[in-house]
């Protein structure tokens, strides 16, 4: 928190460079279980990304009121009460919607992208860099589950949002759709994701606090410890 | 990473040294021309539509290795052949019927996937070959269990006549009261003709003398150890010795039957992805042969020679940390304990 950064740089670094799933590789559970349909992959990413946007928000708001002892169990109960908006409003308006995404929707709960970010950002930052923060990160999460479940649907039954894209007569790989091609196209999203972000001049992932996703959580002790064994390495 | 190449070449370590003129193309050429009979045989036995298959995934082996190298900007090496080693294994382990595309897709996996993106040749994690055709059997399971019958590329109508395997016939076998009569009722293959491969089965699995011949000619050429083929068809036959009630005959069906020759002479025994070391290889190979047999008595699927190889390749990292041969001279920790206690 040394440094200021711009409004905007909040909200595009969650899109490829700090891609909660592909490049900090959070939250993989919930990524790999609703991926096998475009449909559930957008739903998932969805209420994923307006649970995380609205908690960002009142965590931030409330961040000079909670106790830093007790702040994980807060940071949940605020979660969990937007999670819980949204699953009834999916029940409600969304039927189908919620009979495919099925143990997944109230999980979100648990999500380590959500409470990572309240973690990580919203505790320590104003609203409304911790609304942009939450878009952005919301906004990757969602590309990241669009892209693996497009692929995976396209491949693994031919369809695209349940119409048929490939031809009937060539026979849908159906690994895709099973949780073997899940991982398959995870790492190979990945690798896509880490060249990104090189390309963009980001240096290459180093050790140390610099090229650290986490280290404005770090304590000043951890990171004192971190840099040390860096020395110990270069050297 | 030039620079660490030229490291690691101008890295010796101390003497004595010993030179070789064993280079990895003259082993992989060793490894295509012990192939070369079971692939002869399987022309004569599912027709020329096998060179066709066989041909199509060795070519493409061979593209896909060369573009990836080319985008990841890394030295070619198609010139090591192991590409066409691989191609033709996964041919192999095809049936006849295959559909050219889904072989290029077994390709692609086998080559861009496991290999490439790996590091290349030396890094692979598990046998290309196996994975590409796991890839396919996960994909298209009716394509790749079309087996045909034998000779019936002669009738003209290739796809038409399919046959079951010896295996899958072998499903109502397991766990029968008498043995003797539940072979004599099946209508399985004679174990004379199951010898010379005149049973339905992927393209080069079938003719177990020409592999027993490939098999003579690697080890002649010490391109490969026994350790590992004999332990794992050892494996096999003693557990199928005891859930056969000591009925012979069903043990040499096993043997003969399905891809256990086949992954036991040429993929178990891969380099990149088998231990160095024999105690090594023994365990290994034991793996190899327990998994197989369990898969084809308990498993809903009648083979598990590609399952059972890939999941030891994957251990083979844990097996040379647990074989690590002494130096020698050193004394083992343990005996030097019981000494000093003794003491």
């Amino acid at each position: 928190m040394a440094e200021k950064k711009s409004l905007g740089h909040e909200f595009t670094k969650g899109l490829v460079k700090e891609n909660p799933v592909l490049r900090l590789v959070l939250g993989t559970c919930p990524t790999l279980a609703t991926t096998t349909s475009l449909e559930s992959a957008i739903g998932m990413g969805l209420s994923a990304a307006l649970v995380l946007v609205c908690s960002n928000i009142v965590i931030s708001a409330l961040r000079k009121v909670i106790p830093q002892k007790v702040r994980i169990p807060c940071y949940i109960v605020v979660i969990a009460g937007f999670v819980t908006i949204v699953q009834m409003l999916v029940k409600a308006f969304l039927p189908a919607l919620d009979q495919q995404l099925g143990v997944y929707l109230p999980l979100i709960v648990v999500n380590c992208i959500i409470l990572g970010r309240a973690e990580a950002f919203a505790g320590k930052n104003g609203v409304v860099a911790s609304a942009l923060d939450g878009l952005g990160m919301g906004v990757g999460f969602t590309a990241a589950l669009v892209i693996m479940g497009g692929v995976r649907e396209l491949l693994g039954a031919g369809t695209l949002l349940g119409f048929q894209v490939l031809p009937e007569s060539i026979a849908p790989m159906t690994i895709f759709v099973l949780a073997p091609g899940g991982f398959f196209v995870f790492g190979i999203l990945m690798a896509c994701a880490n060249k990104l972000a090189e390309r963009k001049g980001k240096p290459k992932a180093t050790l140390g606090c610099a090229g650290c996703p986490l280290s404005e959580t770090c304590t000043v002790a951890e990171k004192a410890a971190c840099e040390k064994e860096k020395e110990a390495v270069t050297k | 990473m030039s620079d660490t190449t030229i490291q690691k070449m101008l890295t010796v370590s101390a003497s004595p040294h010993k030179r070789t003129a064993d280079t990895t193309r003259g082993i992989m050429l060793d490894v295509i021309i012990a192939m070369v009979p079971t692939l002869i045989v399987s022309v004569f036995l599912f027709g020329p539509r096998t060179l066709l298959v066989t041909a199509v995934s060795v070519i493409f082996c061979v593209l896909f290795e060369f573009l990836a190298r080319k985008v990841m900007k890394r030295p070619n090496t198609i010139g090591d052949l192991s590409a066409v080693v691989t191609g033709m294994l996964l041919a192999f382990n095809l049936p006849s019927t295959m559909p050219l595309w889904m072989v290029i897709i077994g390709d692609a996996v086998a080559i861009l996937v496991v290999k490439q993106f790996f590091g290349g040749i030396g890094q692979n994690f598990v046998n290309p070959a196996l994975v590409g055709r796991i890839v396919l059997m996960a994909s298209f399971p009716v394509a790749i269990s079309d087996y045909p019958a034998p000779f019936a590329w002669k009738l003209g109508a290739v796809d038409a006549v399919t046959s079951a395997t010896p295996l899958s016939q072998f499903a109502g076998i397991y766990g029968a009261e008498n043995m003797k009569t539940a072979i004599n009722g099946s209508d399985l293959p004679t174990l004379y003709n199951m010898f010379l491969g005149v049973r339905g089965g992927c393209l080069g699995e079938t003719c177990a003398a020409a592999l027993l011949l490939g098999f003579l000619y690697l080890l002649v050429r010490r391109v490969i150890s026994p350790a590992i083929p004999l332990t794992y068809v050892g494996t096999v036959a003693v557990i199928m010795l005891l859930a056969g009630k000591g009925n012979l005959t069903f043990v040499a069906y096993q043997i003969l039957a399905g891809g256990l020759l086949l992954g036991a002479i040429f993929m178990a025994t891969d380099y990149t992805t088998s231990p160095v070391s024999f105690k090594g290889k023994i365990l290994y190979a034991v793996g190899c042969g327990v998994i197989t047999a369990l898969i084809r008595i308990f498993g809903s699927l009648p083979e598990g020679v590609s399952f059972s190889i890939i999941l030891m390749n994957i251990l083979v990292p844990h097996i040379e940390h647990l074989t690590t041969p002494k130096p020698f001279g050193t004394l083992k920790e343990k005996k030097n304990k019981k000494q000093e206690a003794a003491q």
